[in-house]
């Protein structure tokens, strides 16, 4: 009797947490600013993304010094003086895809979604809808999105100085391959 | 026994109730990772001295540096503006390590060349090291006439070498401070009574005041009975202001030549005399070769 409980007891709790739960810690984060003087862009490589697939829920995790640009003196002022990373080390978004009932996660197949959460970027946390795809393939699970953000909404501040340097409204588009997470 | 099954239930579901709440990023094991300090100093020098900082792989810095004459010159002179020595320099990063720079001074019409090489570098995390630490080494060659013509001179005598190492910790965002040991062998002296080789011992540091604001300063004691009464050691202060791709530092000091040898060895200025200089340091870098992996890929 004790045994038999505690085993279902156990069998339970691992159901509930087999195979809902994908992952990727190697997610591309990209974001380009196009204004009058010039065109900017960062890479990120090392984003962290997970799904729930079962609740729809899914979180992104990207260090804002992973972001790579092509001129050093750039990517330095962007962790220095924009989003000043040593204060603001992640940015974070926590969100839910809204149309789950429209994904079959066990049927490949592409899947237009739409998410919407919480995005917090130095220290400001927002609201954020984003249209993207889920797509289906064997075991694997691609993300991908592309949104605008705007640095004001962050309390980012661009002096004057480099207005036309700097967009006001930055596009970001988010590609990421998920695999189980097994436990 | 019965009180058994409860607790071991109610701690199951407990289990299950606290994980359905936990964000699902804290389902993933946080990989640690070296986090490696960056930007301790605006740009690679403080004032007259290299900083801890290297430019990166690729990157061309242009460096155009001046200094007036002393401002205790007074109204006549415009205090000291009327008179003016440059140094044009050209500083290239061979790899994120390593640096090499040209450049030609006025002061002593001296032409110099350098190279520093990163060895350690600040970081925390999985590698734990408290300080970056880098070589840096100097030849100067001055090609203005020799001082004593009668001499018997040569080229060597033209030449003054400079090796430092260059030790800085950032403390935390704002705060940089850096040790300089510093080593000058001059070829050429102006007497016998001093000596070629000249041991000393450099501070330097700076404070943010805003992002793109700094305070800086540097200050060389030079060991005694080496070189002539008649030299000063060298302070200078100033701040860094970072606008975009240039780096403006403006600052006042008592050394009028802005290479190794000649601040460390040959500064004449007194402080407290009102001996000072005024002077910037304009920065400009050239993206030449782009990191391997593009981010636009």
């Amino acid at each position: 009797m004790k045994y038999l409980l505690t085993a279902l007891l156990t069998g339970i709790t691992a159901l509930a947490f087999a195979q809902s739960k994908f992952f990727t810690r190697n997610g591309t984060v990209t974001f380009f600013s196009s204004a009058p003087l010039e065109d900017i862009t960062a890479k990120n490589y090392s984003t962290i993304a997970v799904l729930d697939t079962e609740t729809g829920n899914i979180e992104f995790s990207a260090l804002m010094k992973s972001f790579e640009f092509k001129k050093a003196l750039m990517q330095e002022h962007f962790n220095e003086n924009y989003v000043e990373s040593d204060k603001f080390p992640k940015a974070v978004f926590v969100g839910s895809v809204r149309n789950l009932s429209m994904v079959d996660f066990n049927k490949d197949g592409a899947y237009d979604t739409e998410v919407s959460g919480e995005m917090t970027i130095h220290g400001i946390s927002q609201r954020l809808t984003a249209a993207g795809q889920i797509i289906k393939r064997g075991e694997r699970i691609s993300l991908q999105s592309k949104f605008i953000l705007k640095p004001e909404d962050y309390e980012i501040k661009i002096p004057d100085l480099v207005r036309d340097k700097i967009a006001q409204e930055i596009e970001v588009t988010v590609k990421a391959e998920l695999e189980e997470l097994k436990r | 026994m019965i009180k058994n099954y409860f607790l071991l239930t109610s701690l199951l579901l407990f289990g299950f109730h606290s994980f359905s709440q936990e964000s699902l990023l804290d389902l993933l094991v946080e990989e640690e990772r070296t986090e490696y300090t960056t930007a301790s100093f605006k740009t690679t020098r403080i004032i007259n001295t290299q900083s801890i900082e290297n430019l990166a792989s690729g990157v061309l810095d242009l460096k155009i540096s001046h200094r007036f004459g002393r401002v205790n010159r007074g109204i006549n002179d415009f205090f000291g503006l009327d008179q003016a020595t440059i140094r044009l320099g050209l500083d290239y990063g061979i790899t994120d390590r390593l640096m090499v720079g040209i450049g030609r001074s006025t002061v002593q019409k001296a032409v110099d060349g350098f190279a520093k090489y990163k060895m350690l570098r600040q970081s925390s995390g999985k590698v734990d090291m408290p300080i970056s630490l880098s070589w840096y080494s100097n030849v100067l060659v001055v090609t203005q006439d020799f001082p004593n013509p009668e001499r018997d001179n040569e080229f060597k005598h033209r030449l003054f070498f400079t090796h430092q190492l260059l030790a800085a910790r950032k403390f935390n965002s704002g705060t940089s401070i850096m040790l300089m040991p510093t080593l000058i062998h001059r070829n050429l002296v102006e007497s016998t009574q001093v000596d070629n080789d000249v041991l000393a011992l450099g501070l330097g540091g700076r404070q943010k005041i805003t992002n793109r604001v700094a305070l800086t300063f540097e200050y060389f004691y030079v060991l005694p009975n080496q070189i002539d009464d008649i030299y000063k050691n060298s302070l200078s202060l100033g701040f860094d202001i970072e606008t975009g791709g240039h780096v403006f530092q403006l600052h006042f000091t008592n050394s009028l030549g802005m290479m190794d040898k000649q601040y460390i060895t040959e500064t004449t200025g007194d402080w407290g005399a009102g001996d000072i200089h005024f002077g910037f340091n304009i920065s400009r870098v050239f993206t030449l070769k782009e990191p391997k992996r593009k981010p636009n890929e």
